[in-house]
């Protein structure tokens, strides 16, 4: 620790309390860290541990009330932020202080000009106006590496890509130079590729201008190559705080080691090579229409997936990955003909592709799917029993009410939530269990095929790898076949026997997992291995930016 | 009760007394309730509106010209349910008898017996006879506010008037909320060319002047409360659809919505399980706007003497005698501010209603 003149930001045995109808909610409990001139500190911790609450606390963001601090001094530059007037906040918020967020489609106005939200920043702060503002906003998109900034200027936030989005944000985030920026998930909402760069971007505009960052995330890879020392908070409390290099090589709390072992690990089963096929699609396209004109004549296509082969057997996983927009999702959803598919698709040996409705739905109980978000995919207003037994209402019909319960609480025995709590409604959940529940309500009808759509991506770490070990006993249990489609490459190489690698709704490469994560072939691959496992950027026009 | 019920074989959770019990003690709707009684107005309004509607749902028992109840030569009568001839008392008719009549009552009272009346010894309908004055008379300790120019009395007729205001209003809004979610949820739901042509099917049926059509309907055929109830309910219907179709657009695209179709349920299932409930909240804020509309156009219509039929108490029947005599004001007064105030109350329920089911209401 160096000397006391020299920090930034000091915050001392700060508390943070949310009172609701009379209920307290403790959300930071006597948190104390600081942060030097130039650093970068990471805030780690699962969703709900308080990090971004912290965050918000420094710039004096929270509502007040219900917020308020029972205990607790933050110092910026020796100064005492709690209690301080507008004025000197409006001079900390924005000028001194800057702050980046997780979404970058909402944090920007859709209906200004980059131009104008950029230079508004560089009026209400610096005074700038017309041409001395254009020309700093030339300057600072140069900077954060937008390309072709001029003509860029009058673009609208909806013209330009998440990456892009969030290079404005950093921009306009840089446009005072602040000296602390707060990074609050920056690169949560992006593609590996582009968090890549991002990262690459935001570590070496630190360096330049001498910014310090307080970096908060739940990816312990991004801490590990951006952070100079780290926090680790646990429910609303800091439980530990180390330099980088020493956190990661010898943890000395519980729950620090508990989250760097948390990665998701093993390895997938291998099928029997009997195992007999039990779906597969040869050169499936999902193609929807653009219409244009008066009489809606199809003037061209959107090709979601354009020519998509594979085969699932037996007990036998085929990960498919790729970047937002690369056709996943609809490749699950057309080969189950949730949507309208083109090409024949063989399920059990019999072709599906031209089944009406009435018949699939006879079909439903053998292809089944999981969906990635654990909060929409629970209907809030139906207990967890009668979501799980909503499947066997149409496929059991001759189940007694008894027969179904019984049913229901063997399936939730089996994904590991008590059988006792099935008439409770999803929200007295948290997100892992609700996952669960969502695998149990696919698994009661005992499919034979399971397309798993991004089932871990909007969990916490630890609770990711819980889930990828039940999905594989599960699996063994049953001899299952998955599809699972994730944008995580780290959870496909646990569970995947071979992969599709796609982009732009075409295969880039398809083969066995081994091949593919230890020899990629193309360039593509190559460059989605760097980004996701090292966090490194590919060379120019490999990938999109 | 549960346990016993689901040993019986039955899902408690199934039944809609179940679905109930749940429904109102889950958190959310605990969120709502406190939301709904921290606009104090709103809920006092709505405590208001529905003593006033309960107690006139007992009109016959506050205003009517029959006695509530009566005694006589040792028997025990109740004119108000049971309509007894004169003869019964000793008169002359075998009609049923006039209990205002002095001679019936001096009959009564002349073999001991008692004759119980209500608050008001007039109903809608009844003719104050003795009036010292030509009708309309000025309010006096008989007639509280005065009568109307046919010599009826006028509370009773405000009483029973806001009666079948307000059934008229709720009979309307039921029957039109369950054509207007059914056509938007079907709009919503289905989307593509279903919801192009009922847009354009509604476009087309919303520039019908309604009004005029009435007016002609009434003029060729003498409208009776269901008649009209049909005619109005032709076009009220469409208030709900654009709210519920935007809300089932929305809900077809949800997560478990998709899940329930990869459990290959029916669409009528899905509809009616898991996106009809998102839609109820959208539904339920507009109830009270569409009770008030209903009541303001049947109002309109008898003030313009093409609603009700001639006789019935009606609120704008009363405005149209305060229209025709100005010299009269207790008639216009009294019109304008019994509607005022019931409209005033639903306006404010309706706001209560929308703070409740505001979920930017949370942190307050």
């Amino acid at each position: 620790m160096s000397d006391k003149t020299h920090k930034l930001v000091e915050v001392t045995d700060l508390s943070v309390v949310f009172t609701q109808d009379g209920q307290r909610t403790q959300a930071v409990d006597h948190a104390s860290f600081d942060i030097a001139e130039g650093e970068t500190l990471a805030l780690v911790g699962e969703s709900g541990s308080g990090k971004s609450v912290t965050a918000l606390s420094l710039m004096q963001l929270l509502p007040y009330p219900p917020a308020s601090h029972p205990s607790g001094t933050i110092l910026y530059r020796g100064q005492s932020v709690i209690g301080a007037d507008a004025r000197a906040l409006m001079g900390i918020r924005g000028n001194e202080i800057s702050m980046i967020f997780q979404e970058p489609m909402t944090s920007l106005n859709p209906l200004h000009t980059i131009e104008r939200q950029v230079g508004e920043v560089l009026e209400v702060h610096r005074g700038m106006r017309a041409t001395a503002a254009r020309a700093r906003v030339l300057e600072l998109l140069t900077k954060v590496g937008l390309q072709n900034a001029e003509k860029r200027l009058g673009a609208y936030p909806h013209e330009l890509s998440g990456g892009q989005r969030q290079r404005v944000m950093i921009a306009m985030a840089l446009a005072n130079e602040p000296r602390l920026l707060i990074a609050d998930e920056p690169t949560t909402a992006l593609d590996v590729t582009v968090q890549a760069q991002i990262l690459k971007l935001l570590k070496s505009l630190s360096r330049e201008m001498g910014m310090a960052m307080l970096l908060i995330t739940h990816d312990l890879g991004i801490v590990r190559k951006m952070a100079d020392r780290v926090c680790v908070m646990q429910d609303g409390q800091i439980v530990e705080t180390d330099t980088t290099a020493r956190l990661f090589a010898s943890p000395a709390h519980p729950y620090t080691q508990h989250l760097i072992s948390s990665e998701p690990g093993g390895k997938p089963l291998a099928a029997r090579a009997d195992a007999p096929e039990i779906i597969s699609a040869d050169n499936l396209k999902v193609w929807f229409p653009i219409k244009k004109g008066v009489l809606k004549r199809t003037v061209d296509h959107v090709k979601a997936v354009d020519g998509v082969s594979l085969r699932v057997r037996r007990g036998h996983t085929v990960g498919v990955v790729g970047e937002s927009g690369s056709g996943k999702t609809t490749l699950g959803l057309g080969l189950l003909r949730l949507i309208d598919s083109d090409g024949p698709i063989v399920f059990m040996g019999q072709h599906i592709e031209n089944d009406s409705w009435s018949r699939l739905r006879a079909r439903r109980a053998d292809m089944q799917i999981v969906f990635q978000d654990p909060y929409g995919s629970l209907s809030p207003r139906l207990s967890v029993a009668q979501i799980v037994e909503e499947g066997l209402l149409v496929h059991g019909a001759e189940l007694s009410y008894d027969a179904r319960r019984a049913r229901v609480a063997a399936a939730l025995q089996e994904v590991g939530i008590d059988p006792a709590t099935m008439d409770r409604y999803p929200h007295e959940f948290s997100g892992g269990q609700r996952q669960r529940i969502a695998i149990a309500r696919a698994m009661v009808l005992k499919p034979g095929f399971v397309v798993l759509d991004e089932p871990t991506s909007a969990l916490d770490m630890s609770v990711q790898a819980q889930i990828v070990d039940l999905l594989r006993d599960l699996q063994r249990h049953h001899d299952l076949a998955y599809l699972f489609i994730s944008h995580d490459l780290k959870v496909v190489r646990a569970l995947a026997d071979d992969v599709i690698v796609m982009r732009n709704g075409k295969v880039v490469e398809q083969g066995a997992a081994d091949q593919i994560f230890d020899a990629p072939q193309t360039a593509y691959t190559k460059a989605l291995m760097a980004a996701a496992f090292e966090l490194e950027t590919a060379p120019e026009g490999v990938v999109a930016s | 009760m549960s346990d016993t019920v689901a040993r019986a074989g039955i899902n408690w959770d199934a039944t809609w007394l179940g679905r109930l019990n749940k429904a109102r003690t889950s958190p959310i709707n605990q969120r709502r309730w406190r939301n709904f009684k921290a606009n104090r107005r709103g809920y006092w309004a709505m405590w208001v509106f529905l003593s006033l509607f309960i107690v006139s749902l007992f009109a016959e028992f506050i205003a009517n010209d029959k006695p509530l109840l009566v005694t006589f030569d040792g028997g025990i009568y109740t004119p108000v349910f049971v309509a007894y001839p004169e003869i019964e008392f000793g008169g002359d008719f075998a009609t049923e008898a006039d209990y205002r009549d002095p001679f019936v009552q001096e009959l009564i009272t002349e073999k001991g017996g008692t004759i119980i009346w209500p608050l008001i010894r007039y109903s809608y309908d009844t003719i104050n006879l003795d009036l010292p004055v030509p009708a309309p008379a000025p309010p006096s300790a008989e007639n509280w506010l005065g009568t109307d120019d046919q010599g009826r009395d006028v509370v009773a007729r405000v009483i029973y008037g806001f009666r079948i205001s307000v059934l008229f209003g709720l009979i309307l809004t039921f029957f039109s909320s369950i054509v207007g979610v059914t056509a938007g949820a079907v709009q919503g739901f289905f989307g593509g060319w279903t919801d192009l042509l009922f847009q354009r099917f509604i476009e087309i049926w919303t520039s019908i002047p309604a009004l005029y059509l009435i007016i002609i309907v009434a003029a060729v055929i003498e409208p009776t409360f269901w008649i009209l109830l049909g005619t109005l309910l032709l076009f009220s219907w469409v208030a709900l659809v654009g709210v519920v179709r935007a809300e089932f657009l929305r809900g077809r695209n949800l997560e478990y919505v998709a899940a329930a179709r990869a459990l290959g349920l029916r669409n009528g299932t899905i509809m009616f399980k898991h996106v009809l409930p998102n839609a109820m909240v959208a539904t339920l804020t507009f109830l009270p706007f569409i009770l008030n509309a209903s009541i303001t156009t049947l109002t309109a219509l008898d003030f313009l003497g093409f609603g009700l039929p001639p006789g019935s108490p009606s609120l704008g029947e009363l405005l149209a005698q305060g229209k025709n005599n100005l010299q009269a004001p207790w008639l216009g007064f009294t019109g304008f501010f019994v509607i005022a105030f019931m409209l005033s109350l639903l306006v404010f329920v309706g706001e209560a209603v929308r703070d409740a089911f505001d979920p930017r209401k949370t942190l307050e």
